[in-house]
């Protein structure tokens, strides 16, 4: 709906939420990048930043909460702003578990910065998490001009997290059966991998929301998936004689 | 709110109750042939076909198509002037009787063209009962007001049976509750939406097949709005509903079919959940959205 309400105020509101969404979701991109780096830089301090910062993106959702529960009570939207209002609560809530993951690498870096070096995990972990910060940057995109090719797009490209993933895992699961000492620092690692794979699923969450906000009617559940983490196994090779 | 059926020669809507009950209507039959209580069938209650409708030369509806299912609340939506309480109008013939007003096209009930050449008026209006935005119940007590119909149609053929039919009335409309010991008591006497819940008994009473509201809430405070609507939501089990409101929460909360007009076209109809969230015409849209007045 390109025209205004007769109530102004109500415009302002809901440009108001549009704001705030774009807010919350550049500071958990921001998030994820500094938890990221934290990892590749062993940065204790900037760990220490992130993990503090993660307060705001939970404030960020409060007032979402009270913003869109306060409009449904007052406003009682209808049709269209019935759908962005509810999109923008569940929105709001999967920005914030991106929030807390993003926080839980941190956390994990923090450990991991007095581990050995494991391989190129870390790495592989980076260019996971520089596919997922795109997809967040995305779908921010993608709900503030309400474009649901982009929202596809970016919940097609979970894909490629899933797939990296999956290959991530069996990689450090090689590395703790080569050396028990790798299993502390591979375990935070896993979690990690893990983390940012969940971050995709959130994303690819607010994509559906971006969807059904614009079109009305929910995506189909046909989308290519690349996780095979649970049924991955990893033989040991032979045992080594001492 | 008041249950009329008009005569056809009356010059304007009138609240004696002869004209109303259809008094000097061939009545005899009205009790054994007036069919209440049918189960749901696939088949609409009231089909519009085509409809127009001129008020001195100037349209105030166009093309009108709509099917009025059975046993459901449809709920007419639209901004003021829309044409939506003329549509209403228009399913009872209350049309008739305003000077220069001119309806083409076809509307059955249950199969019958009620605009054809020989329908019974004021049987029509017993079959399609009306009631208003304001209560208005006769300046009688509150058993003769619910009575009045039934006996004017022979319905009751003693004392007891005229018993069962206002107290069932009285029941059905949420009412009897409050009124057991007051039946004489006048029906002015009861609050406004009491006054409400009682015009619907009377309308009730004389065992119509799909009885119109418009604006059945707009005089009443929220309390007696919330039985009214929980009132409808009850007769639509075994009534055929069709009310204009102003409200698209009541709409919304009340109805299961909606159908929104504006300015003289009936732009967008279907299930009320599927308008309400998502409207496929932009001016439904717009309006429920409260982007256009």
């Amino acid at each position: 709906m390109e025209s205004d309400h007769i109530v102004q105020s109500y415009d302002e509101e809901l440009a108001r939420l549009n704001n705030m969404i774009a807010e919350m979701g550049g500071l958990t991109e921001q998030q994820l990048a500094g938890a990221i780096d934290t990892l590749m830089r062993r940065d204790k301090e900037q760990a220490e930043k992130i993990i503090s910062r993660d307060k705001k993106v939970d404030d960020y959702e409060a007032e979402i909460d009270a913003m869109t529960i306060r409009m449904l009570a007052l406003r009682q939207p209808m049709a269209e702003d019935l759908r962005i209002v509810i999109a923008t609560l569940k929105i709001a809530s999967n920005l914030e578990r991106v929030g807390d993951y993003a926080k839980n690498i941190a956390k994990r870096a923090q450990t991991l910065s007095a581990s050995p070096i494991i391989g190129d995990a870390t790495y592989s972990l980076a260019r996971m998490g520089n596919i997922v910060q795109g997809m967040i940057k995305n779908v921010l995109d993608a709900y503030l001009q309400r474009d649901i090719h982009m929202a596809v797009d970016v919940r097609d490209r979970d894909e490629d997290v899933d797939r990296l993933h999956t290959s991530l895992f069996r990689e450090l699961l090689t590395y703790m059966m080569e050396d028990p000492r790798n299993i502390t620092p591979c375990t935070h690692l896993l979690f990690i991998a893990k983390n940012v794979e969940r971050i995709g699923d959130h994303v690819t969450g607010i994509a559906e929301q971006i969807y059904f906000m614009v079109q009305g009617e929910m995506l189909d559940d046909e989308r290519p998936k690349g996780d095979q983490t649970s049924f991955t196994v990893v033989e040991p090779g032979p045992a080594k004689n001492d | 709110m008041t249950l009329v059926a008009l005569k056809p020669s009356s010059p304007n809507q009138t609240l004696d109750p002869q004209a109303e009950t259809g008094a000097g209507a061939e009545a005899e039959n009205e009790s054994e042939d007036t069919p209440i209580m049918e189960p749901s069938s696939h088949h609409p209650r009231i089909s519009v076909r085509d409809v127009n409708v001129y008020y001195a030369g100037k349209q105030a509806l166009k093309s009108v198509d709509l099917d009025i299912p059975p046993n459901q609340v449809t709920a007419l939506i639209g901004p003021s002037g829309c044409g939506k309480s003329t549509f209403l109008r228009c399913l009872n013939r209350m049309n008739d009787v305003i000077e220069g007003c001119q309806v083409t096209g076809q509307i059955e009930l249950d199969g019958e063209d009620i605009y054809a050449k020989g329908m019974d008026v004021v049987s029509l209006r017993a079959r399609v009962g009306i009631v208003f935005q304001k209560p208005n119940p006769f300046p009688k007590s509150i058993y003769d007001n619910v009575s009045y119909g039934p006996r004017i149609h022979r319905m009751a053929r003693n004392r007891d049976e005229m018993d069962e039919i206002v107290m069932t009335s009285l029941e059905r409309a949420g009412l009897l509750q409050e009124v057991r010991d007051r039946l004489n008591a006048p029906g002015t006497s009861l609050s406004g939406g009491q006054q409400q819940r009682l015009c619907i008994a009377r309308a009730i009473a004389v065992a119509p097949e799909v009885i119109l509201m418009d604006e059945p809430c707009s005089a009443l405070d929220p309390i007696a709005t919330a039985k009214v609507e929980e009132l409808i939501d009850e007769l639509r089990h075994n009534y055929t509903i069709v009310m204009v409101t102003h409200s698209m929460q009541q709409a919304a909360r009340v109805s299961q079919t909606t159908a929104f007009f504006h300015l003289g076209d009936l732009v967008e109809k279907g299930d009320t959940e599927r308008i309400f969230t998502n409207p496929t015409d932009d001016r439904t849209e717009a309006y429920i959205t409260g982007r256009i007045g």
